[in-house]
């Protein structure tokens, strides 16, 4: 137990080098780089005083070392600043949108992993036949395909032809969110608040986008859990669990398929940023009120503060996620130690 | 028969079919890959004879008019032929992709062979740098370069290319930490190898082997992520034909039904990927026996 808690204590110190890089380079990026956010947001007509009074206000006329420095301890004290377009603290306009965001990814994820995680066991076992070449076509296939791209197909084929299921938004029009809203992800504040009807309406809003960001993805477990599961099947305790008597397909999906999740799991960590990627893209696609949408729409509106906020709340997810996914790594498999 | 035509073909299908049976599947996925981005490769070359419309011909056809004879694809809002602008859009996805593979495989392969070669505090700072972006999703950190740069084709090429920097780093710096502590590296510095001669003679040509297949990959990947960002309104002004742009608009017009404005660009967008991703499978499987038992 002792290393465990010592493999937790050194892998979370670790992230913290990390969190600093990734806030220096967005500083970087969206500091040092040309064009003037100050001129932009007022237009670029503005009289040079309006500016420099604003600039003042914002503290972008310091020395770049001191709004640096300043910079750092804001985010040490979760404050992003204010909005430049309204009135209102970065942090509760990214508060307002991570839920839908977090729904979202988690969804996907699900359809990810039970998608890739059955299609690749299912290749594995039927190794060399045409169900697994078709399988692995689709492994290819499918990670190919924009995910923006396969949100926009859906969308035709399931909410426009066939005209089943709704493609924009997280709630139809006769639902309104504030009626139950409490955590921000809508699946379970309706079933809080025990409003059915909303719930399936929730639901059906959540189909096309959990699908389209989780097949994209699901080639990669495809492939990841058939290698995997070629490996397990060579191995000894496979044979011998055959040769007891018990049934082939149990000794497939129960013996061998446990043993081959576990790197998996590292997997997962390491698909976190194309999750997230993902997610902005079928956020965009589908009208989805989330932080990628959140993201677009202050670029085009040049609001620094928000955007660099948006980019930092990423940035603290995937060093989050990551050590998570490691720490329950070291947990499931005793081998992994410092 | 030697050097006669049929005899040459003979040649090739032999040669092929050889080849088929000794890497198995292998080879033929990397002959469709080849075969499909060639395809798209000459379409880009040769725009200007296959489509039958200019691009930004705004009286191309009827207005929003599905596929037909005279417009295989159809045309848009501004009354222009889609085929004609998914020819022509071939050449800036081409391009920014390919260019942008080629910056950050040079800037990524370099740094990481002198780094891993160098070693030390500096390569230790490096390898921490390279690894938070390696984690980072890509395609945000590139929304912010675009953002950043505003449009433009020379732009948006370095806003990809910068994303994949380190994935050459991070693959070039262990090959590199390995074969320096080979013999023949000792070797040569034993008779008096200077340290560029090293990198040069004896470590790169050891490390560039994997690349080529990482290279391949990565096109595939920059032609996702170069429509994706300008599918979102990003990185190319408006005056460019592009495949991702054409995605954006032909979004608008789906509501009511208007399937060919967003089929064609995202077929092509995915066949190209298709194309450098088989490329790139297919030669990592021949480059590497082991996997062949797979």
């Amino acid at each position: 137990m002792g290393h465990l808690i010592r493999y937790i204590v050194a892998r979370t110190l670790m992230t913290v080098p990390m969190v600093l890089i990734l806030l220096t380079i967005i500083f970087a990026v969206l500091r040092l780089m040309p064009g003037d956010p100050v001129s932009a947001m007022l237009g670029g007509h503005a009289p040079e005083h309006v500016i420099e009074l604003k600039r003042e206000q914002l503290g972008l006329n310091r020395p770049l070392h001191v709004q640096y420095v300043d910079y750092l301890w804001s985010v040490c004290r979760f404050d992003l600043g204010d909005s430049m377009v309204l009135q209102q603290k970065v942090t509760d306009i990214i508060a307002e949108k991570l839920g839908a965001t977090i729904e979202l990814t988690v969804f996907g994820m699900l359809v990810t992993v039970v998608v890739g995680v059955f299609l690749g066991a299912y290749a594995a076992d039927r190794r060399r036949t045409l169900g697994d070449s078709a399988i692995r076509l689709y492994g290819i296939v499918v990670y190919c395909i924009p995910v923006y791209w396969l949100g926009l197909m859906l969308q035709l084929v399931f909410g426009v032809w066939l005209d089943w299921l709704p493609i924009a938004g997280r709630t139809g029009p006769r639902v309104f969110p504030s009626d139950f809203e409490r955590t921000g992800f809508y699946l379970v504040d309706t079933l809080l608040a025990g409003d059915t009807e909303s719930f399936f309406d929730v639901l059906v809003h959540l189909v096309l986008p959990a699908f389209t960001l989780g097949l994209t993805l699901s080639g990669i477990f495809v492939r990841l859990t058939r290698a995997n599961m070629l490996d397990v099947l060579k191995s000894d305790y496979i044979l011998a669990a055959e040769s007891r008597g018990i049934p082939r397909r149990r000794v497939v999906y129960r013996h061998a398929l446990k043993n081959a999740l576990i790197p998996i799991l590292t997997m997962m960590g390491l698909q976190v940023a194309l999750l997230m990627a993902g997610a902005v893209l079928t956020e965009t696609t589908f009208s989805w009120p989330g932080m990628g949408r959140l993201l677009l729409e202050r670029i085009y509106l040049r609001d620094y503060p928000t955007i660099q906020g948006v980019i930092i709340v990423f940035a603290l997810m995937v060093a989050f996620i990551s050590l998570v996914v490691d720490i329950v790594y070291a947990v499931v498999d005793p081998r992994i130690r410092y | 028969m030697n050097g006669s035509p049929s005899g040459l073909l003979g040649r090739v299908v032999r040669y092929f079919s050889s080849m088929g049976g000794k890497y198995g599947v292998e080879w033929w996925i990397l002959c469709a890959g080849a075969a499909l981005v060639g395809a798209i490769v000459l379409m880009a070359v040769f725009s200007g004879y296959i489509a039958p419309f200019d691009p930004y011909d705004q009286a191309a056809g009827p207005q929003l008019s599905p596929p037909g004879p005279t417009h295989l694809m159809g045309t848009d809002n501004l009354q222009r032929d889609v085929f004609s602008r998914i020819v022509f859009g071939s050449q800036t996805i081409l391009k920014v992709s390919v260019m942008a593979a080629i910056i950050s495989s040079l800037v990524g392969i370099t740094m990481g062979l002198v780094s891993g070669y160098a070693g030390g505090i500096p390569d230790k700072i490096l390898s921490l740098i390279m690894d938070a972006v390696y984690v980072f999703p890509g395609l945000i950190l590139a929304i912010a370069l675009a953002a950043m740069f505003g449009p433009g084709v020379i732009n948006i090429t370095f806003s990809v290319a910068i994303i994949y920097i380190p994935t050459y780093f991070r693959l070039v710096r262990g090959q590199t930490l390995a074969v320096k502590q080979e013999l023949y590296v000792e070797a040569a510095r034993a008779i008096g190898a200077g340290h560029l001669t090293i990198l040069a003679k004896y470590i790169f040509p050891n490390v560039i082997a994997t690349t080529v297949v990482v290279f391949t990959l990565n096109v595939a990947d920059a032609i996702m992520i170069e429509a994706a960002l300008t599918y979102l309104g990003l990185g190319l002004p408006p005056t460019v034909v592009d495949w991702g742009m054409d995605l954006a608009m032909g979004k608008k017009f789906l509501p009511s039904g208007m399937w060919w404005l967003v089929t064609f660009p995202g077929v092509m967008i995915s066949l190209l990927a298709l194309g450098f991703t088989m490329l790139g499978e297919g030669l990592a499987e021949i480059l590497n026996p082991r996997l062949l038992e797979r």
